[in-house]
């Protein structure tokens, strides 16, 4: 990655110490840089939402047809492409794991079955916890323990990998058309707040020792003046982090670093939350970087869809999911001469290169959100070069431009860096041991760039750079070449990560749970879980819990 | 001027983008004729398909004539920014699709999407059209954005959906929903009109020469004009002006020939 030359023996789909090198085959990398397969924390590519977002832009697609070739699927793309070419689109630029951070519950069917259809790529689900009835209802008796268990089940019912918490107590209000203002206001209907709430979770999330802390999507995102919630929420789980390990991810973190009272005073609050994030060592974010395209939003969180919905006018899915989340989707175009979308540029590149740790910020579009997955290349060039921001700088609403603090910050990424933020880093967070670097026994997932690091120089060269990002020279999947010079070259199905949770003493569905499923979902509780021959190629992670 | 001959009836839609003045132009006929189409599933020369002859004419622009039924060849003269296409017979859906400039003519009549999405130039359709005539894509709200399309026979639904500049001229019948979602522009229509003209749109102008069976409980009536100006030319009425659609806040213009729609008489009270 630094020049260093180096050669790396692969065997069986691991990094071995050695292999014989008469009988190997041997990919001659020189002159180029070779990182760990990408991996990406936070990316809408799968499952009920997804998939109505899809139905809801024809005009999307239309613009963005890939054929069939001799081994490969035709498929269309752009902000919400189908599901093939999204397995296709990251492995092309270098991308080997990827993480679906929003599942309801009720929809992880439908979500396994558009992963299994996802090729290319390993991959896991967050199921939506933060509003579930049952898992509400113990956390305002504050019965943990029992809380955990559930929870536990749930994971195992529909193949889960992290506790996901979106606008937490919001989702159920949005059921009655409410909201909650913050993390201390109650939650219609239940004796608790979002702090209850997160804190109750991220207890949970301990005793079930889960690989990835809870992954938040804060309230009041998209509001001006939401910094506050969102330093609020990290400090509200500050007393729960044991020794430096982080306790709570918060997502998407550009989208609630606004300041200001309306969107006419709109600011960035990126500073005050990297000064927080600089001090405390018991949280991770990722950027949600937007990119000024046409894309198509989409989130859990209903009542802040319904807002956009009524701030730009565009067609809207409301995809309420009965007693578990909820859901929305609106089209969306960030212009760059629009002051809040270009404010909103410069504070997810503010967080990052306020943030000075990058084991703790990981660049993330919130794909489909923030722009499609696909501007990655493009985020990397302004992460790494001056010239690149003060070039898009130019071009920005002029008031955005004013109040930006990125004209004040000669940060500029390396390349070490730039593989932190994209993939070891996140790999870290996600608790996946063998992605994200190249030491011995890790998955050769490796992503080869034809770039030389001692010779190319980023900060001028970024277009260079941005080249190199899109169409990586190799990607290796398992120890094999899955595509070369941005071309598919061989098609694989990739794992689809979830917990194996082991309790202590086994749990026992109450029939108070049974007469709820009965009561309020539409699926039956014996008909709720997806058995593991469901996922096409299932990668169970044991988990030992601590009850 | 280039005049292609179908070489056979064609039983599945054939993608006909390429034929274009913008395409053709300064090639030669083999090169014309080793223009990637679409026949269905099955990737094709144009050549193939068509019999191509080059008749060199004085005038300036590229003139191309299709000789034949082109009733399943589609997206002919998309994205066309000059020259002239002229069709003897049918012509497929999506003609004129984004178009820039030029005219086409089409002598027999055209399928459904004709003139979608169109910026400028101008369509001639001597015979009946299909649905959505200079409407947006599925799913857009971007339509019609300058130019004419004339119609002489009749066209059907959602003529001008979402449309924003530009006049549409059909000389026939009409289905339901004309101008829905309309924004700006001018529709005419020279014959009768199905229900529920002008829905949802917020502005722009629709003329109805025949009979209308309703207007939309959601438009209010404003005035009785005696006639009416289209494209600077004026049209002699009298018609009933309705504004509209309320629903959406809107401030579109329908007007109505008080003439053939004497069962509009009750609407009179309200002025």
């Amino acid at each position: 990655m630094n020049g260093e030359r180096i050669d790396l023996y692969i065997c069986d789909g691991k990094v071995v110490e050695k292999v014989d090198e008469r009988k190997a085959k041997v990919i001659d990398a020189s002159g180029m840089m070779v990182m760990p397969g990408g991996v990406d924390i936070h990316s809408h590519i799968a499952g009920a939402e997804v998939n109505a977002g899809r139905l809801l832009r024809p005009e999307d697609h239309v613009k963005d047809v890939e054929a069939k070739t001799a081994v490969t699927r035709s498929g269309v793309g752009y902000s919400v492409p189908s599901t093939f070419t999204t397995g296709y689109r990251y492995s092309r630029m270098g991308y080997t794991t990827v993480m679906n951070p929003s599942m309801p519950p009720l929809e992880a069917r439908h979500t396994h079955e558009e992963l299994n259809d996802t090729p290319m790529i390993d991959k896991a689900a967050f199921p939506l916890i933060g509003d579930w009835w049952v898992v509400l209802e113990y956390l305002q008796d504050d019965r943990i323990e029992e809380c955990a268990a559930h929870v536990a089940w749930i994971m195992r019912a529909t193949k889960g990998y992290a506790i996901k918490i979106v606008n937490p107590g919001g989702l159920e209000a949005w059921g009655f058309g409410r909201n909650v203002a913050g993390i201390d206001d109650s939650v219609p209907h239940f004796n608790i707040t979002p702090r209850d709430i997160i804190r109750g979770l991220c207890k949970v999330n301990k005793l079930l020792n889960l690989p990835h802390t809870i992954h938040v999507h804060t309230n009041n995102l998209g509001r001006p003046g939401n910094y506050a919630t969102a330093i609020e929420t990290m400090k509200c789980v500050e007393d729960l982090a044991e020794e430096d390990n982080p306790v709570i991810h918060i997502t998407h973190c550009q989208f609630c670093a606004f300041k200001g009272s309306d969107w006419q005073t709109l600011q960035s609050g990126a500073e005050e939350i990297a000064e927080y994030v600089n001090q405390h060592n018991h949280v991770t974010l990722d950027m949600g970087q937007v990119v000024f395209t046409d894309t198509t939003t989409m989130t859990a969180d209903g009542p802040f869809q319904y807002g956009l919905y009524g701030l730009t006018g565009n067609k809207w899915v409301n995809h309420d999911v009965e007693t578990e989340t909820s859901g929305g989707i609106v089209p969306f175009r960030y212009r760059r001469k629009s002051h809040v979308n270009a404010t909103q540029w410069s504070i997810g590149l503010e967080l990052a290169l306020l943030i000075e740790d990058p084991w703790r910020i990981y660049l993330t579009t919130d794909h489909p959100n923030g722009a499609p997955f696909t501007t990655y290349p493009k985020v990397i060039s302004w992460l790494m070069s001056t010239v690149a921001r003060k070039k898009m700088l130019k071009r920005i609403s002029r008031r955005a431009r004013r109040k930006s603090l990125l004209p004040s910050i000669d940060r500029e990424y390396n390349f070490d860096e730039i593989a932190t933020v994209t993939r070891a880093g996140q790999s870290k967070a996600l608790g996946l041991k063998q992605k994200g670097h190249l030491g011995l026994g890790a998955d050769a997932d490796i992503a080869i760039y034809n770039l030389n690091p001692k010779t190319v120089d980023p900060s001028i060269e970024y277009k260079a750079v941005t080249r190199a990002f899109c169409k990586p020279a190799y990607t290796l999947k398992g120890g094999e070449i899955v595509a070369r010079d941005g071309e598919i070259v061989k098609p694989i199905q990739g794992g689809t990560f979830w917990v194996d949770i082991k309790l202590s003493k086994p749990w026992e569905p109450s029939e108070d749970l049974k007469l709820k499923f009965r009561e309020y979902w539409t699926v039956e509780y014996e008909n709720y879980p997806i058995s593991e021959d469901y996922l096409k190629a299932s990668l169970p992670i044991r988990v030992e819990a601590r009850i | 001027m280039i005049i292609l001959t179908p070489k056979r009836s064609f039983t599945v839609p054939v993608g006909g983008e390429c034929i274009s003045p913008d395409t053709f132009a300064a090639k030669s006929t083999s090169e014309m004729a080793n223009l990637p189409v679409w026949e269905g599933n099955k990737k094709r020369a144009l050549g193939h398909l068509f019999r191509i002859e080059l008749k060199t004419a004085p005038s300036e622009s590229l003139t191309i004539r299709i000789r034949g039924d082109a009733g399943r060849i589609r997206r002919i003269g998309a994205k066309m920014s000059s020259g002239r296409i002229v069709i003897e017979g049918n012509a497929g859906m999506h003609l004129g699709e984004e178009m820039n400039g030029g005219a086409i003519t089409v002598v027999g009549n055209a399928g459904s999407w004709a003139g979608s999405r169109m910026k400028k130039g101008t369509i001639e359709i001597k015979g009946d059209a299909g649905h959505y005539i200079g409407a947006a894509y599925r799913g857009s709200n971007k339509g019609m954005n300058g130019g004419a399309i004339t119609i002489y026979g009749n066209a059907g639904n959602e003529v001008g959906c979402f449309m924003r500049k530009g006049l549409i001229k059909i000389h026939g019948d009409v289905g339901q929903f004309t101008g829905i979602h309309m924004k700006n522009g001018t529709i005419y229509i020279g014959g009768d009109s199905e229900v529920r003209a002008g829905a949802q749109m917020l502005g722009g102008k629709i003329v109805v020469l025949g009979r209308i069976p309703s207007i939309l409980p959601t438009f209010t009536i404003d005035d009785i004009k005696s006639r009416v100006k289209i494209d600077g030319e004026k049209v002699e009425g009298p018609f009933y002006r309705f504004l509209g659609d309320l629903a959406e806040n809107g401030n579109g213009k329908l007007f109505i020939s008080q003439k053939q729609n004497t069962h509009l008489t009750p609407c009179e009270r309200f002025l």
